[in-house]
């Protein structure tokens, strides 16, 4: 046979690609609930991250994640509670921030709601954030207090910032800043607004230092807060008057 | 084959004599990227070894079949193939380090290691010494990176595999961890260091 010719070659890679493909296929289908449930098990970690809980050794985090979230929500951004569940709901779970945080139409994303309890018994209102940093995405789990207004803690992460100065952004230092930062003041919803170290915002907004060597991710950090959080002013300004 | 080759010198040679990394000057590119701790250089390297050493056996075991103007193409479907296993495996089993590595892990494909040997070695050799020639510059990469991750953590984040190493009396006492070490330049000199080390002893490589 001549291995040279067109027709072996066309043959010979057609049955390479044939069986390479359908060994990756095999592959995928028989990882993939282990990959989701990994993937499941982390988004829970950082959901839980921002009301400062961590599992110990041994825990596992879905169970955690049961005791502590109490419900989830789906809100507009008339402040209306769209859905409602008690626990774990999987589709507002799965909802997907990254595209709804690119809805320029902010009042038709989906806006879910995490609502947790801590340590104390209070509720707090855990809100997915998402944006860009400098090399790619950064995202985040903001928990306001039952007042609509005051920070409980948040958690931020990213897929590639600079080691040592954009990825600060998930060091416990950076996330403290914001704990006990203030959304609505005077009756009037602000974002924090993220800016250069002795700098001010231009609204009366409460703010937080940016990191320094990171701008540009600092940057996404603050627009990524405006972006995502303003939808929710209606509901937060709910929650405050309720109290 | 016309000369019968040493199985023992397939294997020790690229872990020193004919490394890789500091001979060859090859795969500079993951040793910078992946190495700023030390738990992703050790994945890292493991990754390529598994990822090298299957991929010398596939194509070793194939190699009369396929066709000369088609073996860059099908050594490539070969290596992407291997390379998204191992990236799912990291996905559904070690799910931290798989996020650390990111994309390197795909980026195994364009190593510069892998199609060298499977064009220099697999291509005209049997499947066992092909393996063993696989797994000894699989070892020889991942010596490299362990080396430049060890030192580029420790001296970096003063922590090894997350643990902290160096104590809190030592930066009370005003010892700062050197930030310059967990960028990638740093990288590339620590591996000009070491370059140079292994130089220093070992005269007969040409430079």
């Amino acid at each position: 046979m001549n291995k040279q010719s067109n027709v072996y070659t066309i043959v010979y890679i057609t049955i390479v690609v044939l069986v390479v493909g359908t060994l990756l296929a095999f592959t995928s289908m028989s990882l993939r609930s282990r990959q989701q449930a990994n993937a499941d098990a982390d988004k829970m970690r950082q959901i839980l991250n921002s009301v400062h809980v961590t599992a110990q050794k041994g825990e596992k985090i879905a169970d955690i994640f049961d005791q502590h979230i109490k419900g989830m929500m789906l809100v507009n951004a008339n402040g209306e509670v769209v859905r409602q569940s008690d626990g774990l709901d999987a589709e507002i779970f799965a909802t997907d921030i990254a595209a709804e945080s690119k809805n320029a139409d902010a009042s038709q994303r989906k806006l879910p709601v995490y609502v947790c309890s801590v340590d104390n018994g209070d509720l707090k209102y855990i809100i997915p954030v998402s944006g860009a940093g400098l090399w790619g995405p950064v995202w985040g789990y903001i928990a306001v207090d039952a007042n609509g207004s005051t920070i409980y803690g948040a958690y931020f992460s990213h897929q590639g910032e600079t080691p040592g100065l954009g990825a600060e952004i998930e060091k416990p230092a950076f996330q403290q800043e914001f704990v006990g930062k203030q959304l609505i003041k005077d009756s009037e919803f602000n974002p924090i607004a993220v800016v250069k170290a002795g700098q001010k915002p231009n609204s009366n907004a409460d703010y937080v230092d940016g990191i320094s060597g990171g701008t540009i991710t600092s940057k996404g950090v603050g627009d990524m807060l405006q972006n995502c959080l303003q939808p929710y002013a209606a509901f937060l300004k709910g929650l405050s008057e309720k109290e | 084959m016309a000369e019968k080759i040493k199985l023992k010198e397939v294997f020790f040679n690229p872990f020193s004599k004919n490394n890789p990394v500091i001979v060859q000057i090859l795969g500079i590119c993951s040793v910078l990227a992946v190495t700023a701790k030390l738990e992703p250089s050790i994945v890292m390297g493991f990754s390529v070894i598994a990822v090298l050493a299957f991929s010398n056996v596939i194509i070793s075991l194939i190699r009369n079949t396929i066709p000369t103007n088609i073996r860059i193409i099908v050594q490539l479907v070969v290596v992407a193939g291997l390379v998204v296993v191992v990236n799912q495996l990291l996905l559904a089993f070690a799910y931290d380090v798989a996020m650390q590595l990111s994309v390197f892990i795909s980026l195994i494909i364009t190593n510069c290691i892998l199609m060298g040997r499977l064009e220099a070695f697999a291509m005209a050799n049997r499947p066992w010494p092909s393996f063993l020639d696989g797994v000894g510059n699989g070892i020889g990469y991942a010596l490299i990176l362990i080396i430049v991750g060890f030192f580029r953590e420790l001296l970096g984040s003063g922590t090894l595999l997350g643990y902290q190493v160096v104590p809190d009396a030592f930066y009370e006492a005003g010892y700062v961890n050197n930030g310059l070490m967990i960028l990638p330049p740093m990288a590339l000199i620590l591996v000009g260091c070491i370059i140079w080390v292994h130089r220093s002893f070992n005269k007969d490589i040409e430079g």
